[in-house]
């Protein structure tokens, strides 16, 4: 028999060590990210900022560096991005409010229903080139069943209005929210899912058992107690739709495009393919160009963020 | 200085041009309406430069100038897509077709030439000229060659270093594919650079050195480079990038004219045909502008009166679709051949 006194020391002694040591890896796993950040937004400020004033915001694309501008590709990225979220954030509520607070009960649905939620969580892990393509073909030809783009099967108005539409969509800021809408979709649902499920049973029992239908418990309580999670999901979500550049190149290509849009079939570019045209030109100061517009797009990133925040601030309320 | 001069020249013949062919100024400032343009990324640079000034005279017409490639934008081309296609090589028969197919009938329009110049440094004076072969001894990847001797024997032991634009560029690609073909690759160790003055400096100031790049360049720093004339593989006979035997195709196998494709249809549009007469008007000097080489006058004028009476059809293909090689002067003394068919 060995001393137990001694034994709990020394392995004390080692735990203590361990514990120390792994708070130290953590902590500098931690410092490496940050780092390689503020090393990253320190070169872009860098080389970014003499573009940086109004005109940049202003004006259009030009062959010269000195006048290009990113207008017309912010406005594209406003526009695909608003598209998006008005698609996607009720279609992506609805759903996981479906999922999670009508499960149905007999065996056959049941199945059903676990059968959407493994491919909701399957859609997640989608790469989006994926949905660039299948936008392509659902959104801009509509699997080439109605008409084509030179002879739309349905127009209104005409491509001068501001309400001017045509199916199959083609090329447009309609096409372009959707597929991202297919892109952030499966996020949106899967956190909403999460907040949802955050609630306490409690609350859904209580509601109940006041007598409320699901329509009125989901309304007024679940829903409510959720709101900030939902839209803490949806920011990441959306923060994503901006920066997506690859279903986007599928949808609208590298255009050189001088206008913003003005209806939803209108064509247009966004940041990130603006600012990939502008990475490839072989002139040295386009390079510079392109990180000024990695800046405004991390500024809007950042404004659109902070903007959430203050709503999620607002709705936040203790539960009683 | 040269950007001055070159400005001054451009206005000189700005005014020339807009003289000589009646053009003038009248676009109306409050025509309305869009022009679709896609293709060719080489052809890019020109077509953007031509709707960004062109936006100044009509500022309501909305431009759009995609990169898909040559092939890429014949696609949408043939189908109808875009009103007009960039290409950096003729219409091929299998898209003349498709093209047909559709009912897309189309007018071709060379615009400018692309022509890449091999220089080498001043002080080099063992280097008459090079083959096609030559250079695949120097550039192609796993090449044993490292000095001047190893390409020639009475040439000296000078060690080569080589001076390339970026592998993004069309310039980089153009010159891989003659070089290299399509499946060979081009040596790694050279010294890169995207910006074409790196490269002049590079050569002027490294006895063994050699680079390449866009003709245009080399024009503006021949009191720097020497330009070595380079074997056409047809005629066997060497000859030095000019803009006379770039324009006469002689300067051979890096020199290529570069095309817009107009449909017929689109050309009906008031804002289609603004666009063409202003290309037309101020293309050749943009395309200076952006590094590429005028066509001489007598082409830009035939395609006009081609583009004027709606002459359908490339000059490039037989009524069989066998393939016409050939200067673009002699090619363009012919009819093209829908207009030949009676089409």
């Amino acid at each position: 028999m060995t001393a137990p006194s001694g034994l709990v020391r020394r392995g004390n002694t080692q735990r203590a060590l361990k514990n120390h040591v792994f708070k130290w890896f953590c902590g500098l796993c931690a410092a490496i990210s940050v780092v390689v950040l503020g090393i990253l937004l320190t070169s872009l400020v860098m080389q970014g900022w003499e573009h940086l004033d109004w005109d940049f915001l202003r004006s259009a694309p030009s062959r010269k560096p000195k006048i290009a501008g990113i207008g017309p590709a912010m406005w594209g990225t406003i526009w695909i991005c608003a598209a998006c979220a008005i698609a996607a954030l009720p279609l992506g509520v609805a759903t996981a409010i479906f999922l999670e607070e009508y499960k149905p009960v007999k065996p056959p649905l049941r199945r059903l229903h676990s059968f959407l939620q493994l491919n909701i969580s399957n859609l997640a892990g989608v790469p989006s080139i994926v949905y660039g393509i299948l936008g392509l073909t659902a959104f801009v030809q509509m699997f080439g069943m109605i008409g084509n783009l030179n002879d739309p099967a349905l127009t209104v108005g005409t491509p001068e209005d501001w309400y001017y539409f045509q199916l199959p969509f083609g090329r447009g800021v309609l096409a372009g929210g959707l597929t991202l809408m297919l892109v952030v979709l499966p996020i949106v649902i899967v956190s909403s899912q999460e907040s949802l499920r955050a609630v306490p049973g409690s609350l859904r029992e209580g509601a109940l058992a006041c007598g409320a239908t699901r329509w009125q418990m989901v309304w007024r309580m679940t829903l409510p107690a959720a709101v900030p999670g939902i839209m803490t999901g949806s920011i990441l979500a959306m923060s994503r739709a901006i920066g997506e550049a690859a279903p986007i190149l599928v949808i609208a290509g590298i255009v050189f495009i001088r206008f913003t849009p003005h209806h939803l079939m209108d064509e247009f570019t966004a940041m990130p393919l603006q600012i990939y045209d502008w990475a490839g030109r072989p002139q040295e100061e386009f390079h510079k160009v392109a990180a000024t517009g990695i800046l405004v797009l991390l500024t809007i990133l950042l404004a659109f963020n902070a903007f959430a925040v203050l709503i999620r601030q607002k709705f936040q309320r203790p539960l009683q | 200085m040269f950007r001055m001069r070159t400005a001054l020249a451009i206005a000189v013949i700005a005014v020339v041009a807009s003289a000589a062919l009646g053009a003038g100024h009248d676009y109306d400032r409050d025509l309305r309406g869009s022009v679709k343009i896609d293709g060719s990324s080489t052809v890019y640079p020109i077509t953007e430069a031509v709707a960004e000034e062109f936006a100044k005279v009509c500022p309501r017409v909305r431009v759009t100038v995609g990169i898909s490639g040559t092939g890429g934008g014949m696609k949408r081309f043939t189908v109808g897509e875009t009103d007009i296609s960039d290409a950096s090589r003729p219409i091929k028969e299998k898209e003349r077709k498709i093209a047909a197919e559709n009912g897309i009938e189309f007018i071709e329009i060379p615009v400018a030439y692309d022509g890449i110049s091999i220089v080498v440094n001043k002080s080099n004076t063992w280097v008459d000229q090079l083959s096609v072969d030559d250079l695949r001894k120097i550039f192609l990847d796993g090449s044993p060659v490292t000095t001047w001797r190893d390409v020639r024997a009475d040439w000296p032991n000078v060690p080569i270093s080589i001076y390339a634009p970026g592998t993004d560029s069309g310039t980089f690609d153009y010159f891989k594919d003659v070089v290299a073909g399509k499946t060979g690759a081009i040596r790694s160790d050279m010294s890169v650079s995207e910006d074409d003055n790196v490269l002049v400096r590079g050569v002027a100031g490294d006895r063994g050195g050699i680079g390449f790049f866009g003709c245009a360049y080399y024009f503006e720093n021949k009191d720097k480079l020497r330009a070595i004339p380079i074997v056409n593989p047809e005629t066997r006979r060497a000859v030095a990038p000019t803009p006379e035997t770039i324009e006469n195709g002689r300067y051979a196998p890096f020199s290529r004219p570069l095309f817009i494709y107009v449909s017929r249809k689109s050309a009906e549009r008031p804002e289609v045909q603004a666009l063409v007469k202003f290309y037309f008007e101020y293309g050749p000097e943009l395309a200076e502008e952006v590094g590429y080489v005028r066509l001489p006058e007598i082409i830009s004028l035939r395609a006009m009166v081609n583009f004027n009476d709606r002459m359908t059809g490339t000059q490039f293909l037989t009524m069989d679709g066998e393939k016409i090689h050939g200067p673009l002067l002699k090619i363009y003394r012919k009819l093209p051949v829908s207009v030949a068919l009676g089409q």
